[in-house]
């Protein structure tokens, strides 16, 4: 069989799976795969820049997503000028603060030569930096969030439109990933996957904190949409008229139309980012990646500069985790921090990168789909399996109970097994790197 | 007399829970320091090894409870251990016999060992919530303190009280025992040593007629029975539930690596110095502050260099500095 009709015909399964979906249980659950689907690809597009491409471990892929979702809210929302006027200020001139201080540190660490003199001015610096960062920003703070806390509480975003937001949240995770990069990037491939871990928790504890920034566990909710609202569409006369005349229910079909418009914008946004990685694969950038990544040392002694070029692959990669962060709190319409768990956002997403074929693109992308199917579809199949089992049982038995209340959790256990089940019958995934 | 209660409340607030916290952080890391010496991975699945081995503890704990069995003062769940052990050992074995086996024999590069680590951790997690769900679980009885605010106050006449839970004591008592146990089996026995030997050569400890799968095994029971211990006396002294075993995988590998990779004292002092830190920078320094300052010098605020909710971040910005200005850790570790 040839390459290219196996490859199209792994695709055409999943979308026969969501088709199925489709037919035996509602389009609009199949529209929500397909659509947390293209996210789940673009994410699973960054990964494989990173780990396809140049071998780089990064576990800390919900940091760079949530940074997306923050980057949704600062852009989208309407600011809030009370807020701005009790404390905005003060708490920009706090963080200009922090950041002088730490620039200062590093500046002394650099400049001075060596020493005990050196220590105590680093250690000056940072205390002296510390106590008055604080003493300017935790006043503001404070003052930001006593205003209205039930619904305000913090500064709010610019009030552009939402669809800003996407390249916003991936330039947002491109800085983060920098400054992670420049620290953490010389460092072995196992202590890079702990530096990253680290920093994607801190990432989700600050946002869950920083009230005055994203109004942390109280969620910021209603966030502005690319597309109309499912009742505007109901009050629409045009719009019920042509739906009547297909012979659909309104409310139903307006529902399936605003999915199907999220559709077509992450579809765009999939095939541009689709196109430019396999244009970035086939150059000799991409060539030069993973001469890299297969020996490091020799890639070093041909003149590359391998930790640059790590650098920027790194920074690539998280800058479309980012992009796909923004795009989820869209669909979403709502920013929850305390919703985002590294067994999701992180680890699902490698499952993805490994199961659909590392170091291919369309792999990566058939994993998304695929991984995002069945990551949703398990629960229901679980059910089914344990009331299958548990038929003989007589009812309020506590096993068949337990058994009923934890098929839940068989999603993890599945995607355990999937991982590893491909790892040793198929290490290289369903499309394999040519 | 101020001094006095400024040296308790210290004790009360940072010393006795940093200690306890960093016995539990000192077994986890020794577990993952064993792995990385002498399997040469990192083991993502560690966390949720320690939530399975507290699970099964707290599984017999609870059918021990029902049956009326109890320790006295002291909480079941000890008696309950050496099961949970059993539970975890054939857990473990059973892994790599069916999963790190093969990847051993091919000589796979360590970070796709990682990588399988992080199925085994979705299969453990998994499983984990399976049996005994998502939810925080109480298995802790018998005693709950061993000297009570209130008895130390009627004791000393001081204002300020000190409380030492059993859970804290057994904690300190049992990391104690634990780790003089292990180092007199690294050190001192023929198992031990040829483990050690390994971990140091790996071609050499082969010619010289060790038998690697021997190794690997005894390293597999001895994580097993460290996870166990270590997961069960953090089960006691907080609470159990999965997602925060999961969690505790940062600080664990920060207090491995700060120590070095490969190092068993260096697990032991990577454990407190996260411990100490978390604990030192997130506690509210106001109390003590107000004791040994005069008046006039008192604080206005909590005077709290960070929010309990950034303990992570404390870890990892320790486990960044080390990094950059140490890669090896404090106690030479080893590098893959």
């Amino acid at each position: 069989m040839n390459e290219t009709l196996k490859n199209t015909g792994l695709f055409a399964v999943v979308a026969a799976l969501i088709a199925i979906t489709g037919f035996s249980q509602s389009w609009n659950s199949a529209l929500l795969i397909l659509n947390m689907g293209l996210i789940s690809a673009i994410m699973a597009l960054g990964v494989n820049l990173q780990w396809g491409f140049a071998g780089l471990f990064n576990v800390g892929v919900m940091g760079f997503v949530a940074l997306g979702g923050l980057a949704a809210v600062l852009i989208s929302m309407e600011p809030v000028g009370d807020a701005w006027a009790a404390g905005g200020v003060g708490v920009l001139l706090g963080l200009v603060l922090g950041a002088a201080t730490i620039t200062a540190a590093v500046l002394v660490t650099t400049r001075m030569a060596p020493g005990r003199v050196r220590t105590a001015t680093v250690l000056a610096v940072l205390i002296g930096g510390f106590i008055l960062y604080r003493s300017v920003f935790d006043p503001s703070v404070e003052a930001i969030e006593d205003i209205n806390p039930a619904n305000t509480g913090y500064l709010g975003g610019l009030g552009l439109p939402v669809l800003l937001a996407w390249p916003v949240g991936g330039l947002l995770a491109a800085g983060a990933a920098w400054v992670i990069g420049k620290t953490a990037l010389g460092l072995r491939s196992d202590y890079l996957a702990i530096a990253t871990l680290g920093i994607a928790e801190i990432i989700i504890a600050v946002l869950k904190n920083e009230d005055w920034l994203s109004r942390g566990v109280k969620n910021v909710i209603g966030l502005p949409r690319p597309v109309p609202f499912e009742v505007d569409l109901q009050n629409d006369p045009g719009f019920v008229e042509n739906v009547t005349d297909l012979g659909l229910d309104p409310v139903t079909a307006s529902s399936i139309f605003v999915k199907l418009n999220y559709s077509i914008l992450f579809a765009v946004v999939l095939v541009i980012l689709l196109v430019m990685a396999q244009l970035a694969l086939k150059s000799p950038w991409g060539r030069m990646m993973r001469a890299i990544r297969d020996n490091e040392v020799a890639a070093e002694a041909m003149g590359k500069d391998v930790t640059a070029r790590h650098l920027q692959i790194f920074i690539l990669g998280s800058a479309i985790c980012g992009i796909a962060g923004a795009m989820m709190t869209t669909l979403d319409g709502q920013l929850t921090p305390g919703t985002y768990q590294p067994l999701r956002f992180t680890f699902l997403v490698w499952v993805m990168v490994i199961v659909g074929g590392s170091g291919n693109n369309f792999g990566a992308v058939l994993g998304g789909f695929l991984i995002w199917f069945l990551w949703v579809q398990v629960e229901p199949m679980g059910l089914f399996l344990m009331e299958t089992m548990t038929a003989g049982m007589a009812d309020g038995n506590w096993l068949k109970e337990h058994l009923m209340d934890s098929a839940a959790h068989m999603r993890l256990l599945t995607m355990g097994l999937i991982l590893l089940l491909v790892l040793r019958f198929s290490p290289r995934g369903l499309i394999p790197e040519k | 007399m101020d001094v006095l209660n400024a040296i308790v409340a210290l004790s009360n607030f940072v010393l006795i829970p940093a200690i306890a916290y960093g016995s539990q952080l000192a077994l986890g890391a020794l577990g993952v320091t064993l792995i990385y010496g002498i399997l040469r991975f990192s083991n993502f699945a560690h966390g949720d090894t320690m939530a399975f081995g507290a699970m099964v503890t707290i599984l017999v704990t609870w059918w021990m409870q029902s049956l009326g069995i109890s320790l006295g003062p002291l909480p079941t769940a000890l008696l309950a251990l050496p099961f949970g052990i059993l539970g975890c050992i054939a857990l473990l074995v059973l892994t790599d016999k069916a999963v790190y086996k093969f990847y051993r024999a091919q000589k796979a590069k360590p970070v796709i060992l990682v990588i399988v680590s992080m199925g085994i951790m979705f299969i453990m997690n998994g499983l984990v919530r399976f049996v005994i769900g998502p939810d925080d679980q109480r298995f802790a009885d018998g005693e709950r303190f061993i000297i009570s605010a209130r008895t130390f106050r009627e004791m000393t006449g001081l204002s300020e009280g000190l409380a030492f839970r059993t859970s804290q004591g057994i904690t300190i008592v049992t990391a104690v025992v634990v780790v003089i146990a292990l180092f007199w089996f690294l050190n001192r026995t023929r198992t031990g040593k040829s483990m050690r030997a390994y971990s140091d050569n790996e071609d050499l400890a082969l010619l010289s007629g060790i038998n690697p799968e021997r190794v690997v095994l005894y390293t597999w029971m001895l994580v097993a029975g460290l996870a166990t211990i270590a997961g069960v006396l953090y089960g006691l002294d907080k609470s159990f539930k999965p997602f925060t075993y999961f969690q505790l995988l940062l600080p664990i590998f920060a207090a491995a690596i700060v120590g070095g990779l490969g190092s068993p004292v260096g697990a032991i002092a990577g454990g407190f110095v996260i411990a100490f830190s978390e604990v030192t920078i997130t506690y509210a320094w106001k109390k003590v502050a107000t004791y040994l300052l005069p008046e006039a010098l008192e604080p206005d605020g909590l005077v709290q260099l960070l929010s309990t909710d950034y303990k992570f971040a404390v870890s990892f910005v320790i486990l960044l500095i080390v990094l950059l200005f140490r890669p090896t850790g404090l106690f030479k570790g080893k590098a893959v």
